[in-house]
C-alpha cells in the first residue's frame, strides 16, 4: 500500500490527526509518516487492527540538534565611493537556526501482508530538554514489542514514554544522571566512580570499638 | 480493539502472612546458566516463580554512540563483537543495510561466499544452542562437547577464508574482504557432506530422550498472537507458528535462487523450540549444497565501491537480515558525512527476551534456566 494512500485513509478515519509524509532520497525510499503525538495512539491502533502493521520491529530514537543555516545573499546598499555614496550590490550572509527536536522512530511491519517496513515516527516539539517537552506518548500498549525498546529510549535520550507500564533505565545503572546517546552529551570525568559505602563502614567501625575492648589498633583508631 | 496485557504477578493463596514468605532471589549476574552477565529479579513461592524481571546493562558499551565517531567502514569490526557466535552474519547485517542505503550493487561470487559463510554460521550457531540448552537441562558435557566437535571444523573453516575464528571482519560495503584460498570449497563440501552424520546422532541420542521430553514439553509456551506483539524474531517465533523468515519475505541477497524450507512448530513450547533447530539446520544443509554447487567465478567485490572516503548521500535506511537468532536490523541515518549521524541496531536477542516473565510464570526456578537457554541469547547483542 502506497504511503499517500495509507495517510489519505488515517486522515479520513481519525478526524482531527495531522500527519505528514518525510521524503527519504536514499535508493530505498524508504519514506516515513510524521505523527502528532495527541493521536499517536489512535493511529498506532488503526494501523495495527486495519492495516494489519502488526508488527512493530524496532524502536530507536534519533535526536536533532539546532541548525544553524548561513547562506550568502547579495543586498543592495548604499556604500561610500569615491564619487560620494553610491548604491552597489554586496554580498552579506544570513543567517537562519532550524530549531531541534527528539524523535522516536517506529518501524513497522506487516507478518500478514508480509509489506514493510513503515517508518513512524513522533516528535518532541522542540528541544528545551525540559519533562513537558520530551513527554511522547507510549506506543506500549499498542505493540508489546516496544516494551524494552522505549526503555532503552528514556535511558539513552531521556525521552519521557506517557502510559509506558514500567518505565525505568535499561541499559545504564539506576543513579546514574545523563542520557549518553543525545548529540551533546559530555562524557564524566570520572568514568570509575561508584557509590561504596566506605565512610559509613568506618564510622560504624568505630563506634562499635569506641567502648576500648577488641582489637587493639597500633595506630589508637576506635582507642 | 484489544489493548495490552502484560504479565500480571501470579496470585498467591491468601493465608496471612504468605507475601512474607516470597523469597525473592537475585538469578545472575554471575550465574553459570544466564549465558553471560544477566540478571533477572526472580520472586518465589516455594519452587514457583510468581514474578521475573530481569535486568540489563552489564555489558553495555555503547555500541552505537561508538558507531557515530567512526567511519562507515570503521564499525564493521565492532559489529563481529555484537553476537560474538555469529560474526559473519552480523558483518552482512550491517554491509546489507550500508548498500541498500548507498545503493550499491554486490558480485555474484561475493554473494554466494555470503550465502555459505552465513549459512555456515547458522549450523554453528544452532549445534552450539542445542549443546548449551542441554547442558542447562543438567546433561552436563557430553552433548556440548558433541556440539562444539562440530562447531570447531566450521571455525577451521572461517579461519582458513577470514584469518579469525570468531571475529571474522569479512565483508565489505560491496563484498567480500578476501577470497577463497585454494582447496577451501573442497573442504568447506567435505563439512557439510559429514554434518548430517552429527544431526543423526544427536536425534538419534536426544530428540526421543525420556528425561528431555519431560523437562521441555509444555514448559515456557509462547502463543502466537503474543509473539506478533512482541515482535518476536527468529527460530523463537517459528516454534510459535508464525511463518515469517526474512531470507523468504524480503529475499535478500540471493536467496529466492535455493530451495528451502521454513519449519514451523506447533506447540511455542520449549521443546519446539529445540526441534525447531534441528529442521532449521537440516534446511540450511540443502542452501549450503546448493551455494557450493554452483558458486561462479568472478571478483569478490564491486570495484567502483570505494573502502576510504566513503560518504552515502543523506538519507536513511533501515536493512535486516534473517540472522540465526532472529531479525538483526541496522538502522542507519547518512547526513553526508563520513560518519553516520544515526547508528541503531535492532538486537533479536534483547527483543526476543521481552515475553521472558510470560513464559516463566508458574514454572518452578530449574525450568527458568531452560526457558532461557531456549530464548538464545547473546549478552554481546542484549546489552551492546
Amino acid at each position: 500500500m502506497d504511503l499517500t494512500a495509507i495517510q489519505s485513509e488515517l486522515e479520513k478515519s481519525i478526524p482531527g490527526c495531522r500527519l505528514e509524509i518525510v521524503p527519504n532520497p536514499a535508493p530505498a525510499a524508504q519514506h516515513s509518516l510524521v505523527v502528532d503525538a495527541d493521536h499517536a495512539v489512535l493511529v498506532a491502533t488503526y494501523l495495527r487492527d486495519f492495516l494489519h502493521f502488526d508488527y512493530c520491529s524496532n524502536v530507536t530514537g534519533v535526536d536533532f540538534l539546532p541548525k544553524e543555516l548561513s547562506e550568502k545573499i547579495k543586498v543592495k546598499k548604499t556604500v561610500d565611493g569615491p564619487n560620494g555614496p553610491e548604491e552597489k550590490e554586496v554580498d552579506e550572509v544570513r543567517k537562519t537556526t532550524i530549531p531541534g527536536y527528539l524523535e522516536v522512530v517506529y518501524h513497522l511491519f506487516s507478518t500478514t501482508n508480509r509489506t514493510g517496513p513503515l517508518p513512524l515516527r513522533l516528535r518532541t516539539p522542540n528541544r528545551d530538554l525540559t519533562r513537558e517537552s520530551l513527554t511522547l506518548p507510549s506506543l506500549t500498549p499498542v505493540w508489546r514489542s516496544c516494551e524494552f525498546q522505549e526503555r532503552e529510549v528514556y535511558d539513552l535520550f531521556g525521552i519521557h514514554f506517557d502510559g509506558h507500564p514500567d518505565l525505568r533505565r535499561l541499559l545504564m545503572w539506576d543513579e546514574f544522571t545523563d542520557h549518553p546517546m543525545r548529540r551533546d552529551y559530555v562524557d564524566p570525568d570520572d568514568y570509575e566512580y561508584e557509590p561504596t559505602a566506605h565512610d559509613e563502614v568506618l564510622a560504624r567501625h568505630r563506634a562499635h570499638y569506641s567502648t576500648g575492648a577488641g582489637p587493639a589498633f597500633p595506630e589508637g583508631g576506635g582507642q | 480493539m484489544s489493548t495490552l496485557t502484560l504479565p500480571t504477578p501470579l496470585t498467591t493463596s491468601p493465608e496471612p502472612g504468605h507475601e512474607e514468605r516470597l523469597l525473592e532471589v537475585s538469578m545472575g549476574p554471575q550465574h553459570p546458566s544466564t549465558h553471560g552477565v544477566f540478571r533477572m529479579n526472580v520472586v518465589l513461592d516455594g519452587e514457583r516463580v510468581v514474578r521475573l524481571k530481569p535486568v540489563f546493562g552489564y555489558l553495555h558499551r555503547n555500541h552505537e554512540k561508538i558507531a557515530e565517531n567512526e567511519t562507515y567502514l570503521g564499525s564493521m569490526p565492532y559489529t563481529d563483537r555484537l553476537d560474538y557466535i555469529c560474526s559473519l552474519t552480523n558483518n552482512w547485517g550491517y554491509a546489507l543495510a550500508v548498500e541498500q542505503l548507498a545503493g550499491i550493487t554486490v558480485p555474484e561470487r561475493a554473494e554466494y561466499l555470503r550465502v555459505i559463510t552465513a549459512e555456515l554460521t547458522r549450523l554453528l550457531n544452532h549445534a552450539c544452542l542445542l549443546g548449551f540448552l542441554l547442558q542447562d537441562m543438567g546433561a552436563s558435557g557430553t552433548p556440548l562437547m558433541y556440539a562444539f566437535r562440530e562447531r570447531e571444523k566450521i571455525l577451521d573453516l572461517f579461519e582458513a577464508l577470514t584469518g579469525a575464528r570468531m571475529m571474522c571482519n569479512y565483508m565489505r560495503f560491496g563484498g567480500c574482504r578476501v577470497d577463497t584460498p585454494a582447496g577451501w570449497l573442497d573442504q568447506a563440501r567435505k563439512v557439510v557432506a559429514d554434518f548430517p552424520k552429527f544431526l543423526d546422532e544427536f536425534e538419534k541420542l536426544l530428540v526421543s530422550n525420556e528425561i528431555l521430553m519431560e523437562r521441555t514439553q509444555g514448559v515456557g509456551v509462547l502463543s502466537r498472537e503474543l509473539a506478533i506483539a512482541s515482535a518476536i524474531s527468529g527460530p523463537m517465533a517459528r516454534a510459535s507458528g508464525l511463518n515469517y523468515d526474512i531470507r523468504k519475505v524480503d529475499n535478500y541477497g540471493i536467496y529466492s535462487r535455493f530451495s528451502f524450507r521454513v519449519p514451523l512448530g506447533s506447540h511455542g513450547d520449549v521443546y519446539d523450540r529445540y526441534m525447531i533447530r534441528f529442521l532449521e539446520m537440516r534446511e540450511s544443509l540443502k542452501i549450503l549444497n546448493e551455494a557450493l554447487r554452483d558458486i561462479p567465478a568472478g571478483p569478490i567485490i564491486d570495484p567502483k565501491s570505494k573502502p576510504r572516503g566513503f560518504r552515502p548521500k543523506p538519507g536513511e535506511h533501515y536493512g535486516r537480515i534473517e540472522a540465526p537468532k532472529g531479525e538483526l536490523g541496522f538502522y542507519l541515518i547518512s547526513d553526508g558525512s563520513p560518519n553516520p549521524y544515526r547508528y541503531r541496531v535492532r538486537p533479536p536477542s534483547l527483543i526476543n527476551l521481552t515475553v521472558l516473565e510470560d513464559l516463566c510464570l508458574g514454572h518452578n526456578v530449574a525450568d527458568v534456566v531452560v526457558i532461557l537457554g531456549s530464548v538464545d541469547i547473546v549478552l554481546g547483542e542484549v546489552d551492546r
